[in-house]
């Protein structure tokens, strides 16, 4: 690729000091960087509840927190953690800053609109915050009617929290709208839908299911708010609704969004593996289209959430074969992973470790859902810990583990500084650990027979209380483990923002896709000139060539 | 424009390279906005055919109670307007500013007729007690705030309520079919409103003179969203009043 290092003439997009520069401003790449702050931060709160969480379960009996406070504790770390950390982590943070310079342009289409959705995110996040004030809920993260809709004396918090996700949803739209159309039109002269990098093949699918699932969710939260406010009956049994309507409406967006949490995930893993092993991507085409297909296969399977809900026999078989086939593209990227590795000269960097660490843990949590959608498992795993280990596995060590790859990758380029090398390697090995131990400990109580949500075991069998208290205390032992990981994470990425912190090198680690074309930190318009798209996202120089030379 | 070819016309947002790119980028946009507002309205549609399959005498008999008369002048309206706002974006493509502004408020005046004919359709469905959930027949309540109930356990309307009061719908599945209808008609409503406002901000720009036959977006992409709210009313109608 063809371009100027934009070394002289415009300063970094980050020279331009005060508020107003922040408040303001329609840069792409500090809207990205107001997103990570925030994301970060309710990763932060999320993480603190989870910890709350897991020392309640230390002892069997309830002694930390009442059953309704740690009701109210779970579900403010559910929403937090999917509404407003997950969901717009990678997008809305990482993909704001690197999408348009991923593609050579300037900015997304509709700066103004990335603004606003910035802000509408932040009055989304308020509002769940006020849901906190006004007494909390305790329905948890999924709201499901009776629980909602029931008498309850912090109503007004439920209708605070949905109207808070409600707004959220609009955020996420727009972020989606935006993407889609900067995608299919302003790549860079000479770039063609095969030359996008993955992380773009991922964005692209994830802005899909933004755009068409979501409204599906808002207008659920909207008929809730209503049920709850003026008595509709619409999900209420004693007026003739239907509870189960609720769940199908909830998770034909609650299921897409599984994947607008992990799309961007893939995406993200197809940069690392590829940059840190300096080989081209294996079956670039296959990774590209598997992120559509789940798209579109994600869209078909929200009834493996109600199987024990009351579904139809012949729908749950259907849902449930439909999800078997979301495992096939799952697959496919896998081994094309698996395979870019092969031969390759593997550099064990942070970003790579966190690289390899996805492949184990996404693995694990993609083939423990295939108990989940097989239907007479199902009907013992549903609603226990499990489930609980299953998701965390997809969401956190999928995900989570993506997104700090992701971070310490592009953390040069969006800062221009370089964190500590030595402690990152070390934390992430403390992350991978503690992950592992907190949630492969929870397979085991699953299957035992704990159920989730939970706060004490004490009323069952002493032999069976004495495994679920093993396991209980396998679990928040590595919950520390991981905390300390990530606290140390975030120390170091802090540390090096200090003045007389390492200045990064202009392309640590030798990428060829288009945001390392520009300075490190990039200047305010990308790009000096129009860059010109000459070759594929994973062209590397030491790439040996000499056997297509001979054609 | 002027003489400077590469230079950009102030109408092209300076991280575009060409107008043509604009266009192409922002039309896109909007056609991806309309694809969320219809996946929104699918939600309602959904609700309407869950409980139609739940009581279908319920939704033919509460049927009856809509004015398909008002709907059907409404209708005429809609559709009209819907002209006039292709007309406009005809008269901004071939820079006629003064058939642009008249087309534009035109459809205003029609967008508005549409809210009037919904007001009174509301107020009837108000004066007859005809709402949703715990409010159809607006049931008695004790000074606890509980409903009151007769003797063989049900709610008690108020005496102005003659519909409810009649018991020719079963009221349980009559709440939700108004339910169904006012969550319905009330959104659509909304965005008719919201149409208002966005024509009106069209509007006060062509008075200005800000479109012309190189520059017409936003009129095209208003009169993109009045066709779709429009196109929700088209299903709306025959659905809520006219299907047996």
């Amino acid at each position: 690729m063809s371009g100027s290092y934009g070394n002289e003439g415009e300063q970094s997009y980050l020279s331009r000091k005060g508020f107003l520069t922040w408040a303001l401003t329609l840069d792409h790449k500090r809207i990205g960087l107001m997103y990570l702050g925030a994301v970060l931060f309710f990763f932060l709160i999320g993480g603190i509840m989870a910890l709350l969480v897991r020392t309640e379960l230390l002892t069997a009996e309830g002694d930390l927190f009442s059953g309704d406070n740690y009701n109210k504790i779970y579900t403010l770390h559910g929403a937090i953690m999917v509404f407003v950390f997950i969901i717009p982590s990678v997008p809305a943070a990482l993909g704001n800053f690197l999408l348009p310079l991923m593609l050579g342009a300037k900015d997304v289409a509709f700066p103004r609109l990335n603004l606003a959705s910035w802000y509408i995110y932040l009055l989304g996040s308020a509002f769940l915050i006020f849901s906190v004030l006004a007494g909390s809920i305790d329905t948890g993260w999924t709201f499901y009617t009776p629980y909602s809709i029931g008498p309850s004396d912090n109503g007004n918090a439920i209708i605070a929290a949905t109207l808070g996700v409600f707004i959220l949803g609009f955020s996420s739209i727009l972020t989606g709208v935006n993407f889609i159309s900067t995608i299919h039109k302003m790549r860079a002269p000479g770039m063609k839908w095969m030359d996008m990098p993955l992380m773009i093949w991922a964005l692209y699918a994830t802005s899909v299911i933004q755009v068409l699932a979501t409204p599906v969710l808002a207008i659920t939260l909207l008929l809730l708010v209503f049920e709850r406010l003026l008595g509709f009956g619409i999900f209420n049994p004693a007026l003739g609704g239907d509870p189960v309507l609720y769940q199908h409406f909830f998770w034909f967006y609650s299921h897409p969004a599984v994947y607008i949490m992990i799309l961007p995930g893939f995406g993200i893993v197809s940069e690392l593996l590829t940059v840190h092993s300096r080989k081209r991507i294996f079956g670039y085409k296959a990774i590209a289209f598997s992120s559509v297909a789940i798209a579109v296969i994600g869209f078909l399977v929200w009834g493996h959430h109600m199987f024990v809900s009351g579904q139809s026999e012949l729908s749950s078989t259907i849902f449930s074969g439909i999800t078997f086939a979301v495992a096939i593209p799952t697959a496919i990227k896998v081994f094309g992973w698996v395979a870019t590795l092969y031969k390759g000269s593997i550099r064990f960097t942070t970003p790579m470790l966190y690289g390899l660490y996805f492949i184990f843990t996404f693995t694990i949590g993609g083939l423990t859902g295939l108990p989940l959608a097989t239907l007479a498992s199902d009907v013992h795993l549903h609603d226990t810990y499990y489930v609980v280990a299953h998701f965390h596995y997809v969401m956190m060590g999928g995900l989570v583990i993506a997104f700090i790859g992701g971070l310490h990758h592009w953390w040069p380029k969006m800062t221009g500084r370089m964190y500590n090398i030595k402690l990152a390697a070390f934390a992430s090995v403390l992350v991978f650990i503690g992950f592992n131990l907190t949630f492969f400990s929870q397979f085991f109580l699953g299957s035992q027979g704990m159920p989730r949500r939970y706060h004490a075991y004490d009323r069952v069998s002493e032999s069976l209380q004495g495994t679920y208290k093993f396991w209980h205390q396998m679990s928040t032992s590595g919950s520390y483990i991981l905390a300390i990981g990530l606290f140390i994470t975030l120390g170091y990425l802090l540390a090096s923002l200090r003045k007389g912190g390492t200045r990064s090198p202009h392309n640590p680690w030798g990428g060829v896709s288009m945001e390392w074309l520009t300075a490190t930190p990039p200047i305010e318009h990308n790009f000096e000139g129009q860059p010109v798209c000459t070759h594929g996202p994973y062209e590397f120089p030491e790439i040996d060539k000499s056997a297509q030379d001979k054609h | 424009m002027s003489s400077h070819d590469h230079a950009h016309p102030e109408y092209v947002q300076h991280h575009f390279h060409t107008a043509a790119e604009q266009r192409a980028a922002s039309k896109f946009g909007m056609w991806a906005f309309i694809a969320q507002e219809i996946l929104f309205f699918a939600g309602l549609f959904m609700a309407y055919a869950a409980f139609r399959f739940f009581y279908p005498e319920t939704f033919v008999a509460a049927h009856e109670h809509l004015s398909w008369k008002m709907g059907g002048v409404n209708t005429i309206v809609l559709i009209t307007s819907s002209l006039t706002m292709a007309l406009a974006v005809r008269a901004a493509q071939t820079g006629n500013q003064k058939q642009l502004s008249i087309q534009l408020l035109l459809t205003i005046v029609f967008a508005c007729c549409f809210l009037v004919v919904k007001y009174f359709e509301y107020s009837a469905k108000v004066h007859h007690c005809l709402l949703p959930g715990d409010y159809y027949g607006l049931p008695l309540k004790d000074d606890a705030g509980n409903f009151k109930l007769d003797a063989i356990g049900n709610r008690i309307f108020s005496d102005h309520c003659d519909i409810p009061k009649s018991g020719q719908m079963d009221a349980k599945s009559a709440g939700i079919f108004f339910g169904v209808y006012f969550i319905m008609t009330g959104m659509h409503g909304l965005h008719v409103l919201v149409g208002i406002g966005l024509l009106a901000w069209i509007w006060l720009r062509a008075r200005k003179g800000h479109f012309h036959p190189k520059y017409f977006s936003p009129v095209e992409y208003v009169g993109l969203y009045w066709h779709l709210v429009d196109l929700i009313w088209i299903f709306l109608f025959p659905l809520l009043y006219l299907v047996k």
